[in-house]
């Protein structure tokens, strides 16, 4: 994948980004899509924008792409200024989210319709358009109308017709939006083979946290017009900055509580909702007596019958809900602060519903790791 | 049942069957009937109002004129028609003449209409809400006035005292030479008139189908085109025109057919020496009362422009048969 290639760009202080943007803001008459942004995209990424609708992640690629410019700042992209350069001149290309490909021509004339304003000869444009087509495996398709292909057929045209040009970057708007789920994940890894074999820099905008976590080498968190969280997939899941962070990355239990002591590397936060203290190590660079949350994953969590041993965050709960999902269970537990805890575990024993590990209204302790839990302080 | 234990037993509940125990020939209406007679009601009216019509139009093309009343008769010996009036059409120089003529100036205004009527639809289709509506509107507006008036307007504007005719006059004049200075432009009654006056009369015809397909067309394809590095003017001769097609077409048939058969126009804006078609259909009716003649004339007309249509359509629907 991208990381390995890249070995890390963005960690690397002397590399310089391919893609820089400036501070850039874009105002729609009253409304603020984008305010104030700056982010480096860098050589090789296959960098993601994730947030929900209206999160500005859109306009944002817009920018990239020429569409809409900046109200104000600036957008680089290889070390040149494109704030002001129409899209017809970019060395960018975009996959639209419709795919917008061409009714009224072939797909080796979609493939090829970008090829008209490169100096090519005949033969050579003939020969991308091939090259194109083997990449996305559809050369015995390419006397065909889009409307007489498939969702996915449709989806890789697109790709290759993004690609045909050989920009330096690529821009996906949710690129696996309109395909469905076994799909996806075929698609998903096509997408990253490409970008691997192609080196092209990839942008792609999506709402779906799974689809940004698979697919990227960095993800760009992004909440009304402003980016919350950049890292790569593990830092944005596993260490998230803030709580609009925590929530919208996969499902969290958050508990608030007042930090009671501090020790070299662990901090103790006394939380009613918890019933009791949580011990929180890896990160204990908060005070005495602020107001904190303590935020911890579901899978994070066990559930047992049996009382768990010392040196683990423990309490007992009531299972009231139980959700069964094949590969793992889903169970509900209401704490005696009457706090709800949403706990995963994975089902890695083969068994009748009798021989679960709890049943509805069963008593179970509930624990996890001083290291599983997250600090979060705003 | 309500308020009482839902029974489980017993017979099956006989909801199955239609509420209100209908008759069988409700039953028939419900399912059958209604279905087609609201198919019949359009085949009805065709048959009643072009169809029935048109059978006697061709019918009356190939009997003799008599002075009598009604002024045809069929021979009354096999094989009852004649043919002599198609003979004539052909032969006598007058007809073919309208026809040429009709359909140059149809042509010709055609084209104008789709000149001016394609950038405004254009316009029309990518203006902003309210923007569009009020467009729309003042597409619509000159229909709210009584279309001879609009006609008796533009004569009185087309003039040679008229401040539009003084007006092109002086704007004229100034490229001429002093001593070939006009006094003014003679406009009326001639086939510039009767174009003219199409153009004016039938733009809507041309800017409604063109804004309906305009308005479809996805944007999205637009900024793809760009994005792939067409310049706008390329975009527009790759994406809008190529996908406009159907409205082009749709346009074009409904300003070029009426348009040749325009009566009223070149009756009161045209040249009598050198008329359209529909003027002659209307002489050879009313002023010479020889209905065959009258009658072929009609026929030939639509034969003329019904061919041409149906090619193309039997040729849109191959090429749909094509890619499917």
């Amino acid at each position: 994948m991208g990381i390995e290639n890249t070995g890390k760009a963005w960690e690397n202080p002397t590399t310089a980004p391919f893609i820089r943007i400036e501070s850039v803001t874009k105002k729609f008459s009253d409304f603020i899509a984008v305010n104030n942004v700056s982010l480096d995209i860098y050589k090789g990424e296959l960098f993601a924008l994730l947030g929900g609708s209206g999160c500005g992640k859109t306009t944002l690629l817009r920018m990239l792409s020429g569409f809409e410019s900046p109200t104000e700042g600036r957008v680089w992209i290889d070390g040149q200024d494109m704030t002001s350069v129409p899209p017809y001149e970019r060395p960018v290309n975009m996959m639209f989210q419709s795919y917008a490909l061409f009714p009224h021509m072939t797909v080796e004339q979609n493939v090829g319709y970008g090829l008209k304003h490169e100096k090519l000869t005949a033969a050579q444009r003939k020969d991308r358009v091939k090259q194109m087509l083997d990449l996305v495996q559809l050369s015995q398709f390419a006397g065909r109308k889009p409307h007489q292909l498939s969702g996915g057929q449709r989806q890789r045209v697109a790709l290759a017709r993004a690609l045909s040009k050989q920009p330096k970057v690529l821009l996906l708007d949710e690129p696996l939006g309109a395909l469905d789920k076994k799909l996806r994940e075929h698609t998903q890894f096509e997408i990253m083979n490409i970008q691997e074999k192609t080196g092209i820099t990839f942008v792609v905008v999506t709402h779906d946290q799974e689809e940004a976590m698979t697919l990227s080498t960095r993800i760009a968190v992004m909440d009304k017009g402003v980016i919350r969280q950049t890292g790569t997939p593990t830092e944005i899941y596993e260490f998230p900055k803030t709580k609009f962070v925590a929530d919208f990355i996969g499902s969290i239990n958050q508990f608030a509580g007042t930090v009671k002591s501090v020790t070299r590397d662990k901090a103790t936060i006394a939380c009613a909702d918890w019933g009791g203290e949580i011990d929180v190590s890896r990160d204990a660079s908060v005070d005495v007596g602020h107001n904190v949350s303590v935020a911890i994953r579901p899978e994070k969590i066990s559930i047992n019958k049996k009382a768990p041993a010392k040196g683990l965050n423990a309490v007992e709960g009531k299972v009231i809900d139980l959700g069964y999902f094949g590969k793992d269970s889903l169970y509900r537990v209401k704490l005696p602060s009457s706090a709800l805890v949403r706990v995963n575990r994975v089902n890695d024993q083969r068994g009748r519903e009798t021989e679960r590990v709890a049943q509805w209204e069963d008593k179970v302790w509930l624990s996890f790791e001083p290291s599983a839990a997250i600090l979060l302080k705003d | 049942m309500a308020g009482v234990a839902p029974q489980r037993s017993g017979p099956a509940p006989q909801e199955l069957e239609l509420p209100g125990g209908k008759s069988g020939f409700r039953n028939w209406l419900d399912r059958q009937a209604w279905r087609d007679i609201i198919i019949a009601v359009p085949y009805i009216w065709l048959i009643l109002f072009f169809v029935a019509p048109f059978i006697i139009i061709i019918a009356m093309s190939l009997a003799k004129s008599v002075i009598a009343q009604p002024p045809f008769k069929f021979d009354e010996t096999w094989p009852y028609v004649t043919f002599e009036n198609f003979e004539r059409l052909f032969s006598d120089y007058v007809y073919l003449r309208g026809y040429l003529t009709s359909l140059r100036n149809a042509l010709i205004a055609t084209a104008l209409c789709l000149l001016l009527g394609y950038p405004m639809a254009l316009g029309i289709a990518r203006a902003k809400g309210v923007w569009r509506n009020i467009l729309l509107l003042l597409v619509i507006l000159p229909f709210w006035t009584s279309f001879l008036l609009r006609v008796y307007a533009w004569i009185g504007m087309m003039g040679s005292n008229s401040w539009f005719n003084r007006g092109l006059t002086s704007l004229i004049n100034v490229f001429l030479p002093a001593a070939s200075e006009i006094n003014s432009v003679p406009m009326m009654n001639s086939n510039f008139a009767v174009i003219l006056v199409v153009v004016y009369s039938y733009l809507p015809f041309m800017i409604l189908p063109l804004f309906a397909n305009l308005e479809k067309l996805d944007y999205t394809l637009n900024e793809a085109a760009m994005d792939l590095g067409s310049r706008p003017m390329q975009v527009f001769r790759d994406v809008t025109l190529p996908l406009s097609i159907p409205g082009i077409v749709a346009g074009c048939l409904l300003v070029f057919i009426p348009a040749t058969g325009e009566l009223v126009i070149p009756s009161l804006v045209g040249n009598a020496g050198d008329p359209m078609i529909g003027r002659v259909i209307n002489d050879e009716f009313s002023l010479n009362r020889h209905w065959p003649m009258a009658s072929t004339i009609a026929v030939a007309l639509l034969m003329l422009l019904v061919v041409p249509i149906m090619l193309y359509n039997r040729m849109q629907e191959k090429a749909s048969e094509g890619v499917k």
